[in-house]
């Protein structure tokens, strides 16, 4: 167990290799309580979120959810979430344990400017169900989970209790969000923990799945000083967000979507075996500094050494050998395309 | 019969003669998880008490281990070259990292046998 953000986390139950190709070869069970659950309330909800964020929220259908993140007024990110549209305006809004505290404030004045109200779930508890066995071992639990699709949310009844299930998950892998009350989750847990291709997965695999995936971590990949254009996020930016702004930082966001950006976030593949770690330097091949890892270990999947980090736009094309001082020794990478890995969401 | 020393960092060391064969315990590689890359030195290398020896990175992290005595490099495990996850498997066996022609055997006298070093780790967890 590891402490983040308060919440005693399950970093590693058998180990983490085994743990990540769980998720890729049947499915993993993850406990992601720390996780805040948020919901905006009001006939202006919609307003409200879309006056935080660049993402298009008004267009989204009942039970449709979509990635988006908080930026500040220079285009940086305060966090990144993900949003659902509940009945009529209302919004669900999934945030980092660590950012927590400061967007409820934050999300909450907001929020009532626009005369909703901010509610935090606290009560419940939040599992994600990942992996190529996640929908037949939830749809037995659960009878109709099934029928969602990827980024798609709805209500559902376990034995009385109101469960909320999307799909969706930070692994590449199909797979489920499962939202309970705290006090039934562990009996959940141990329902779906029944099916022989369940296992339970920690905190460290959750991190080499995303990895894998090409998935940002909050405080690493991306920070109030990254926008989403540097960080390759500018699919999340909806088409008339770009045009008509609105949003914290959207001159700053809107002159980098049309002049470009002097650093990209990038995937790197290390030669050798050696990980490269976050914080070391990339150099271009004549020595010159041209960025920094932001995330980077060992992929199980992979079978090797890879990283993310930023560097001169110039550098950033695919197939680019840059170098990683690991330790001291420079070593050859490869600009590689993000994900690592094919994803295999059901949409 | 070899004898075994342990050290504080969770290294142990079998020494047979003047050459102790060093590595990490099962404790230590139960710590770190899978072990991923291992960055062993050359053979000739000279290493003093306390001196980086190698570096395991496991799929979290990079952790040195340090020289529990003062030696020379005279064989590494090759083994682990290209299966760094014998450490996971056999820590004190198989998993060896390398032999040093020991520089000063009264050092050893400041490691532990076994049974101090088992009171170690129970007194840690």
């Amino acid at each position: 167990m590891v402490d983040f953000a308060g919440y005693a986390l399950p970093a590693r139950y058998r180990g983490i290799i085994v743990e990540h190709q769980q998720a890729r070869n049947a499915a993993a069970l993850f406990d992601v309580s720390h996780m805040g659950q948020i919901r905006i309330c009001g006939p202006r909800a919609i307003e409200a979120i879309e006056s935080l964020v660049p993402g298009d929220i008004a267009g989204l259908a009942k039970g449709r959810m979509r990635y988006t993140q908080l930026t500040n007024e220079n285009g940086g990110i305060l966090d990144d979430l993900i949003v659902t549209r509940l009945d009529g305006d209302d919004v669900m809004v999934i945030v980092n344990a660590a950012c927590k505290t400061a967007d409820v404030e934050y999300m909450g004045s907001v929020a009532e400017a626009f005369g909703c109200q901010l509610s935090i779930d606290d009560g419940a508890a939040l599992l994600a169900l990942q992996g190529p066995a996640a929908e037949t071992a939830l749809a037995a639990v659960v009878p109709g989970a099934q029928g969602l699709m990827f980024m798609e949310a709805d209500a559902f009844q376990w034995e009385g209790a109101p469960v909320w299930i999307s799909r969706s998950g930070y692994t590449g892998e199909d797979g489920f969000e499962i939202s309970l009350p705290a006090e039934q989750a562990k009996k959940f847990a141990e329902e779906l923990l029944a099916n022989e291709a369940v296992d339970l997965s920690g905190l460290g695999a959750r991190d080499s799945l995303r990895l894998e995936a090409g998935l940002c971590l909050y405080g690493h990949d991306i920070d109030t000083t990254t926008t989403p254009v540097e960080a390759g996020l500018t699919w999340s930016i909806g088409k008339r967000r770009r045009q008509k702004g609105g949003f914290p930082g959207a001159d700053a966001i809107r002159q980098q979507l049309q002049n470009g950006v002097s650093r990209r976030r990038v995937g790197l593949r290390p030669e050798g075996r050696a990980p490269a770690r976050e914080g070391m330097e990339i150099q271009a091949c004549n020595g010159e500094i041209i960025g920094t890892i932001t995330s980077g270990g060992f992929g199980p999947s992979v079978g090797g050494p890879i990283a993310m980090g930023y560097v001169t736009t110039s550098e950033a094309a695919a197939g680019n050998t840059v170098l990683l001082i690991l330790r001291g020794r420079p070593t050859m990478a490869e600009v590689a395309k993000l994900p690592f890995i094919t994803p295999q969401y059901k949409r | 019969m070899p004898r075994t020393y342990f050290s504080e960092d969770h290294e142990w060391i079998d020494v047979e003669g003047d050459i102790g064969m060093i590595g990490i315990t099962d404790h230590a590689q139960d710590q770190l998880g899978d072990i991923v890359f291992l960055e062993l030195p050359e053979v000739g290398t000279s290493f003093a008490k306390g001196d980086e020896l190698a570096v395991v990175e496991s799929v979290k992290a990079a952790s040195e281990v340090y020289a529990p005595v003062s030696g020379e490099v005279v064989e590494i495990n090759e083994l682990l070259k290209d299966n760094p996850d014998a450490v996971n498997k056999d820590a004190e066996g198989d998993g060896w990292f390398v032999k040093l022609a020991l520089g000063n055997v009264t050092e050893l006298g400041d490691l532990m046998d076994a049974d101090a070093y088992k009171a170690l780790v129970d007194s840690q967890n």
